[in-house]
């Protein structure tokens, strides 16, 4: 899968730095690559929100959002290090779940947050350990089992979950903390300026990632385990934490779906979810977190377009996904990124 | 600091592929490992360096017993080593290849990394310098920025030396480091070694190039067959009946013949 990239990390982002490096120190940019990866996010959730319509849109966008700052999570797994996961929709759902199941206990929403949050990483480090043993398709293996198992707790046990069904989630809207600041935005609009926000923050914390020590070292493993080991990088260490911050991103975003939407079932937790994060960052590319934004974009709105053809909706994007795999296999930003190198050099 | 190989073993299905063989490294000489192709001596060195558990024997650095420790443990006391397979990063440049070489040097803890703290970057700066610095010294200092895929097999081998020696590591182990060059490139190498063991570094090297061994080496090891055939210096092994029949053959005594005259 993209495991076999040969582009480094966030891609159009990487280029400029070469780009500099090769001009000699003097054109050091003045804004670190984290910071300038959040300005350009937050210049396309401002652009969306110029051009959107109607509310529909907004929920689209605020969808796109959430479930590229899930996907940016999968970019740190497999982009950098290599590690393939189909079981991360399980880390969602406890982000989501605990979002809607604490309030009702008397836990203020961002508390619930934070609690999702915590539990989807300390099972991430538990589980880690023993299963981060395993590589390629075993792992993923050893994932999907770990996603199923969290997905049959969420449906069978309908006294806490609300079942198949799914429930209601009550408590904190956007619209509250924006009143703050005195404006006044519909809770569509809150809501999509918060996703925006946090999608744009996760993909910052990502490119700073792997420019840093910590980052290298990931992506060491990704190429040569044993080269990486004999430098004296502590793999199982380096791939528990990777595993642990994917599996925040995750839960930061089910919890984000939860609110945004105010319901959710055990889908978000589904086996179905897992692949489709997955697919979203092969498909634009798991080397980069602009990867992460593009293939979110493509499979959240492209089934909104395609629902006027109805029957064929699944036929176009299966499709889209195999021509995509065939002819740029590293995913869409990757191979955009080459063309544009190659057209400059 | 030396290196000490005591008795050391691993058999695979039964196959003794290095049986019961021992040595020791000492600073500031390159001891060198040579045999023909299948004598085990890169197993011995996947030994040596915890990518293997050896099932016979100890490795001690300067007498303390290191062995059956994790490959980044030993890192840690100053092991490094280069792959005879080539081990390279191809998705990094040569630059962060051999940035990540600084890791045990980078001081910078998870949290700033992700937050792209101050701390974070002036480390990055400083596995920067340092990592250029390897690169200038293996004559790779104009490649910095390529991309490791895009290097020669000659070029990618003088990138893992300088990923291996910008670790601080006290003893070096490289795996046939002139595979591949041209006869200049295996000059530059071979002058390369040489400035690392004068610094006072445990050299361990495995070779076939005979005028390289028999030039640079204070020291050598002859495996056959998994087991240590003969143990010396270059003149001893240069006529040793055993190495030539074993190894050498008439073609190999003649080029450590050149290599003794030139």
């Amino acid at each position: 899968m993209a495991g076999q990239g040969t582009t480094t990390d966030a891609a159009p982002a990487d280029t400029g730095r070469h780009a500099y490096l090769k001009n000699g120190e003097a054109r050091r940019p003045r804004i670190g690559p984290g910071l300038r990866t959040f300005l350009i996010f937050a210049v396309l959730v401002g652009l969306g929100a110029l051009i959107f319509p109607s509310s529909y849109f907004y929920r689209v966008g605020t969808l796109v959002w959430i479930n590229t700052l899930a996907v940016t999570g999968i970019v740190v797994l497999l982009g950098y290090v290599g590690l393939v996961s189909l079981g991360h929709a399980g880390f969602f759902a406890i982000g989501a779940y605990a979002t809607a199941i604490l309030p009702s206990y008397g836990i203020p929403s961002p508390l619930a947050m934070l609690a999702g949050v915590g539990m989807a990483g300390g099972l991430a480090l538990i589980v880690g350990r023993p299963i981060l043993k395993l590589s390629g398709y075993y792992l993923a293996i050893a994932t999907l089992g770990l996603g199923m198992l969290i997905w049959m707790v969420l449906s069978k046990e309908a006294w806490l979950t609300g079942g198949p069904d799914g429930m209601v989630v009550s408590g904190m809207n956007a619209r509250n903390l924006f009143k703050l600041v005195g404006l006044k935005l519909k809770s569509a609009e809150a809501w999509y300026w918060v996703a925006g926000f946090a999608a744009a923050t996760g993909a910052a914390i990502a490119v700073n990632l792997a420019r840093s020590p910590s980052g290298r070292a990931l992506r060491a493993i990704h190429d040569s385990d044993v080269a990486a080991r004999s430098l004296g990088v502590d793999v199982a260490r380096a791939k528990s934490r990777a595993f642990v911050i994917s599996a925040i991103y995750a839960a930061v975003a089910g919890a984000l779906l939860a609110l945004a939407n105010g319901y959710i079932t055990p889908e978000t937790g589904g086996f179905m979810h897992s692949v489709e994060m997955v697919t979203m960052a092969v498909l634009g590319g798991a080397t980069s977190v602009f990867g992460a934004l593009v293939g979110a974009l493509i499979l959240t709105a492209l089934p909104q377009v395609l629902t006027v053809f109805a029957d064929y909706e699944h036929m176009v994007l299966g499709g889209i996904m195999v021509v995509t795999m065939i002819a740029m296999r590293r995913g869409l930003v990757p191979f955009i990124a080459d063309l544009w190198n190659r057209r400059k050099s | 600091m030396s290196l000490e190989i005591d008795g050391i073993g691993i058999a695979f299905g039964g196959i003794k592929a290095v049986d019961d063989v021992s040595f020791t490294a000492k600073p500031g000489e390159v001891t060198s490992i040579i045999g023909p192709n299948g004598a085990g001596k890169t197993t011995l060195f996947n030994l040596v360096s915890g990518v293997y558990t050896a099932s016979a024997g100890r490795v001690r650095i300067d007498g303390q017993d290191v062995t059956g420790l994790p490959a980044h443990a030993l890192a840690r006391r100053g092991m490094a080593r280069t792959f005879q397979n080539l081990q390279v990063f191809p998705q990094m440049s040569a630059l962060d290849n051999v940035m990540t070489g600084c890791h045990m040097q980078e001081k910078s803890n998870l949290l700033a990394d992700l937050l792209g703290l101050g701390s974070a970057r002036r480390e990055t700066q400083k596995s920067r310098a340092s990592a250029m610095a390897a690169l200038a010294r293996a004559g790779l200092a104009e490649l910095a920025h390529r991309p490791a895929s895009e290097m020669s097999y000659g070029q990618l081998k003088r990138l893992e030396i300088a990923r291996a020696l910008v670790t601080g590591c006290t003893i070096l182990l490289l795996d046939e480091p002139a595979a591949g060059c041209n006869a200049v490139e295996t000059r530059e190498v071979d002058d390369l070694i040489h400035a690392i063991a004068a610094e006072g570094k445990t050299v361990v090297l495995i070779e076939h190039d005979m005028r390289m061994v028999m030039r640079i080496s204070s020291h050598i090891v002859v495996l056959d067959q998994g087991r240590k055939i003969a143990e010396g210096g270059p003149e001893e092994i240069r006529q040793n009946p055993h190495v030539i029949a074993a190894y050498l053959g008439a073609h190999g005594a003649a080029e450590a013949e050149a290599a003794a005259h030139a």
